[in-house]
């Protein structure tokens, strides 16, 4: 019986525990018992909520005993990142700076996560400020990717990837700046939605960088995602940025006909460095997608090199504003035996941030400083247009795009620690949709040497629906998505 | 020493709006409350919150943009300017750089050499910062968050000021020209209007200017004056003894008179300004800029204009009549009770401003009315009070308030006119006095002055006037006629005092 309950889609298990099938105590003992025997393996979670979980799970059975309505996640487990605030509960972004801080409010996202049903298993584990691509810059421990231990999920959302893919939660939150929700999603195995920019919320959710920061999905299948998205999006007042639209029905459109959809691929993400096995299983996918009556294409958008320096501009800069309020005067860490204002301020920064926060504060402040601005910061504005502006003629012929998520599979703890810029290279395709500000999805597309492939796809502005809907068909079409990690070896089975 | 040199002066000057909460949170606006009551975790830079911009301010900017004649943009936007401090919670500015909200206005004051008129470069929209406290502090500082994000206009001058003096003016002509758009108290002393100036000094005929100098922590019209002619006179000197003035930011000492350069850590401040990422850019209807103009109420201008060609006031009285909305309001209402132009504009300009400034109060926080100085006037008319009087009962009204006869009653100011009830001071009087009424006898008419003072002082300035200058001359008339002799046409000066 638990095994079966582990491993279903939130949308079953919100179906049973409606019905009253299994009640939402029992279905969030057996993920919160899951949880205690996996998580000194994978270490996913930064801080874990085991009476919130209980607790919200009894009112779930309560009402549903009363003949109340429920949301639609009602009794879905599900786990949040930790740099999106929750009302009581610590709050870190994965950074020494606030390894003590309680946020006094809760984020829109996970306030509507909350309302909607879903019981909070915690809050998970992330590169520092989600600056990052394997979860290792965390401040606290890296997590470790459910298909191969030895390995490292992806990030920055990489706590909340492999509690999914290890049947800890049957949805998490994520964010996605430049990839931080699909990347990590496809090195687990699971599906990764960043929805257009504005149309989820940013209000508590701990910033990075601004322009580009997106609260995303991470679930086991599509049309988990779907359902997520529907309870968290739509405009909200207390972000300015907040696209003023209501949430997308994404769920009623997944079913639809995808014959006919036009699907461009773009040769700029076949890039020399791409790992053949992730070659050939994206390869293979567009052929499913093809079959299944899609008009596939090759096209090019030959601004796609320039995005990763680009974004490696604009983040920073963003970043360097975003994180120096972080100054040991009001909240987080203060170092003790200042001499003087300017000594505090150094050394609780110091102390606080790791190395690669320090390396983007200090690359965004040299972007931003006079003198280097126009070189800078102006010129990767530029790019960010041109980029923009490719896609928008690109979606002109085509539906969707479709691409490599990453250009490798998991690759093993501590191997690319050392160099900085071979990490940012696993952003490489990711990064140009996020500075477009459009929505795309990872999903599974088989193993690569036993280890997860994403597809990514891609769609325009507040295309959800349509995105998903081509996501889903592929889904359907080749039930990668029920591969598993093989967590449980026997071992644990009963 | 200055003659050799001309100074030119432009002045930043911040005005705090009067909303009800806060530029980009919900928070109250309001002066005075207890430390730290009055924010949120926008206001205080908490990880995630995001601003989201008061529509009110931008209308009240928009507003004091109008009412200086400035064109307001149609599409403006907010940027982040960076820079550590304590009262900074998010270590960042939300202010705007590169597109302001308005640009181009211009003010106008009155001068003793006429009327000048000086332009207005630019007006921003920005958020205030919270305040330091080190009063009863043992070590380090305490912070106040509740004016952090209150929203602040920013209003900069062309560099086209002649003279400290000037620069007062233009100042004064602009808080009255904010205060009558009702936008902004603009007090001072409470930090709601603030004013920073830069001053550089060319030798007379040349085109060159020299370095600019920042001044800054000037608290109060008075210190912007002594500050800039401190400033002036030092770039003189440093000039005539053929050195350079430094270009750097320098701070006035109110209690030592002088201003003196801050450290140069300060000035090194590159605030990297970029696009705040967390506000759209925002787009103003021309449609509702009109609207907000013609909500605009009747502005200092087109009542000098009544005021001069309607009442025939000088034009000197009708600037100081409105120099600010309660000035103007107090004269204007008072005049309804009491229609006599002149005197009404002789006792606002004269003792309602003295009394005022004497006692440091702003006409707002003081119990006067309009009721109650047409009332005063009244009494003076009727005789019932002497002008002496007046000046006290005016006093009374300031700091008190009331009904003025009352009052007059109750402080004992009533005149008295009746000769037999000041026969006898004045029989005192003049015979205490006998060298000061041999004075007068010789012809000495300003003894007399000297002899009322004495007749006002022993009735506490309650004596008629012109009853008791008749009692005292017939009282010396019997005097001379009884004594001596000389005519009291014989001239020469006056004497006693
Ligand atoms: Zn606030």
């Amino acid at each position: 019986m638990e095994e079966g309950l582990w491993y279903l889609p939130a949308y079953v298990l919100a179906a049973r525990v409606a019905r009253r099938e299994v009640s939402a105590a029992e279905v969030a003992e057996v993920h919160l018992r899951r949880l205690e025997r996996l998580e000194p393996l994978l270490q996913a979670f930064i801080t874990t909520t085991p009476e919130a979980a209980l607790e919200a799970a009894r009112r779930v059975d309560l009402a549903l005993g009363r003949g109340d309505p429920v949301g639609p996640l009602a009794g879905v487990p599900a786990a949040v990142k930790d740099n999106l605030c929750t009302l009581g509960v610590r709050t870190t972004a994965g950074s020494r700076i606030l390894e003590r801080f309680v946020p006094p409010y809760e984020s829109t996202a996970t306030a509507r996560l909350w309302r909607a049903g879903a019981v909070p298993l915690g809050k998970t584990n992330l590169d520092e400020f989600a600056m990052g691509s394997s979860t290792e810059n965390s401040a606290f421990f890296p997590t470790r990717n459910p298909w191969d231990l030895g390995r490292v999920p992806g990030g920055s959302s990489g706590g909340s990837a492999a509690a999914v893919a290890a049947g800890l939660a049957a949805a998490a939150l994520g964010s996605d700046t430049g990839g931080s929700v699909r990347q990590p999603a496809a090195l687990c195995g699971v599906v990764g939605l960043k929805p257009t920019y504005g149309l989820v919320s940013r209000f508590g959710l701990i910033a990075f960088a601004s322009s580009l920061d997106q609260v995303g999905v991470i679930a086991r299948t599509v049309r988990d995602a779907a359902l997520v998205l529907a309870a968290i999006a739509g405009h909200d007042p207390l972000d300015s940025t907040s696209a003023p639209v209501g949430p997308p029905d994404c769920e009623s459109a997944l079913d639809g006909e995808v014959e006919g959809l036009r699907l461009g691929v773009p040769r700029e993400y076949w890039l020399e460095g791409l790992e053949e096995g992730v070659r050939r299983k994206v390869a293979e996918a567009i052929e499913v997608l093809a079959s299944l009556g899609m008009k596939v294409e090759e096209c090019s958008l030959p601004h796609t090199e320039y995005a990763l320096p680009a974004y490696y501009i604009l983040a920073p800069a963003e970043a360097s504003s975003n994180l120096a309020r972080y100054d040991g005067v009001r909240y987080g860490h203060r170092a003790s035996g200042a001499s003087d204002l300017n000594d505090m301020y150094c050394r609780s920064r110091r102390e606080g941030f790791g190395a690669e926060v320090k390396r983007r504060v200090m690359l965004g402040t040299y972007a931003l400083s006079s003198g280097y601005y126009d070189a800078y910061y102006l010129k990767a504005q530029k790019v960010r247009t041109l980029i923009r502006r490719e896609f928008e003629q690109a979606f002109e012929r085509f539906d969707v795009l479709a691409t490599p998520t990453s250009p490798t599979t998991a690759f093993p703890l501590g191997e690319r620690v050392a160099d900085p810029l071979k990490m940012y290279l696993s952003d490489v395709l990711t990064v140009p949709v996020s500075l477009a500000g459009l929505p795309a999805v990872s999903v599974p597309c088989g193993l690569s040497g036993g280890l997860p492939v994403g597809l990514q796809l891609i769609a325009p502005p507040l295309a959800e629906a349509r995105l998903l809907r081509a996501a889903s068909a592929f889904e359907q079409a080749t039930g990668h998505h029920r591969a598993r990690p093989a967590l449980d070896g026997g071992v644990d089975r009963r | 020493m200055t003659s050799e040199f001309e100074p030119v002066i432009g002045l930043e000057v911040h005005v705090e709006l009067s909303t009800r909460t806060k530029a980009f949170c919900g928070c109250p606006a309001t002066f005075g409350a207890p430390p730290n009551t009055q924010v949120c975790p926008v206001c205080l830079g908490l990880p995630g919150s995001l601003p989201v911009l008061n529509l009110k301010a931008v209308e009240y900017a928009i507003r004091a943009a109008l009412a200086l004649g400035c064109q307001v943009a149609r599409v403006c936007k907010f940027d982040r300017k960076n820079y550590f401090y304590p009262d900074l919670p998010k270590s960042y500015q939300i202010s705007q750089y590169d597109l302001p909200l308005a640009t181009g206005g211009a003010v106008e004051f009155l001068t003793p050499g006429g009327r000048k008129r000086v332009g207005i470069r630019r007006l921003h929209l920005e958020e205030d910062t919270g305040k330091l406290l080190h009063e009863g502090v043992e070590s380090g500082s305490l912070v106040d968050f509740n004016r952090c994000g209150v929203p602040l206009l920013e209003i900069v001058s062309e560099p086209e000021l002649a003279s400290p003096e000037d620069a007062r003016l233009y100042l004064t002509a602009l808080r009255s020209l904010i205060q009558f758009t009702g936008v902004s108290d603009c007090r001072m002393e409470r930090g709601s209007l603030r004013c920073d100036a830069n001053v550089s000094l060319r030798p007379r005929g040349s085109r060159e200017w020299g370095a600019l100098v920042e001044v800054k922590n000037m608290n109060s019209f008075r210190s912007v004056k002594a500050a800039l002619e401190f400033e002036v006179s030092r770039q003189a000197r440093v000039l005539s003894a053929g050195g350079r003035v430094a270009r750097e930011t320098r701070h006035w000492d109110e209690a030592r008179g002088v201003t003196f350069p801050s450290r140069s850590k300060e000035e090194a401040h590159d605030y990297r300004y970029f696009p705040e990422p967390d506000l759209p850019p925002l787009r103003i209807e021309p449609e509702w800029v009109e609207e907000i103009r013609a909500g605009l109420p009747e502005l200092p201008e087109a009542r000098r204009r009544r005021l001069v060609s309607g009442l025939g006031l000088p034009e000197y009285n009708a600037w100081v009549l409105t120099s600010s909305p309660a000035l103007a309001r107090l004269f204007d209402e008072t005049l309804r009770l009491y229609p006599d132009p002149r005197e009404v504009s002789n006792w606002v300009m004269g003792d309602v401003l003295r009394v005022l400034n004497a006692r440091r109060l702003e006409l707002e926080e003081s119990k006067l009315t309009a009721e109650g100085l047409a009332g005063m006037l009244r009494l003076i008319d009727r005789g019932l009070i002497s002008g002496r009087a007046a000046k006290a009962l005016l006093e009374a009204l300031v700091v008190d308030g009331g009904e003025p006869a009352r009052l007059v009653e109750e402080l004992g100011l009533t005149q008295v006119s009746d000769p037999a009830a000041l026969a006898g001071v004045v029989r005192e009087v003049v015979a205490q006095n006998p060298s000061t009424v041999a004075d007068y006898l010789s012809g000495k008419e300003k003894a007399l002055t000297f002899l009322m003072g004495q007749v006002m002082k022993r009735t506490s300035g309650r004596a008629n006037p012109e009853v008791a200058a008749r009692l005292l001359r017939d009282a010396m008339a019997g005097e001379g006629r009884a004594g001596s002799g000389a005519g009291p046409d014989s001239g020469g000066e006056a004497g006693g005092r």
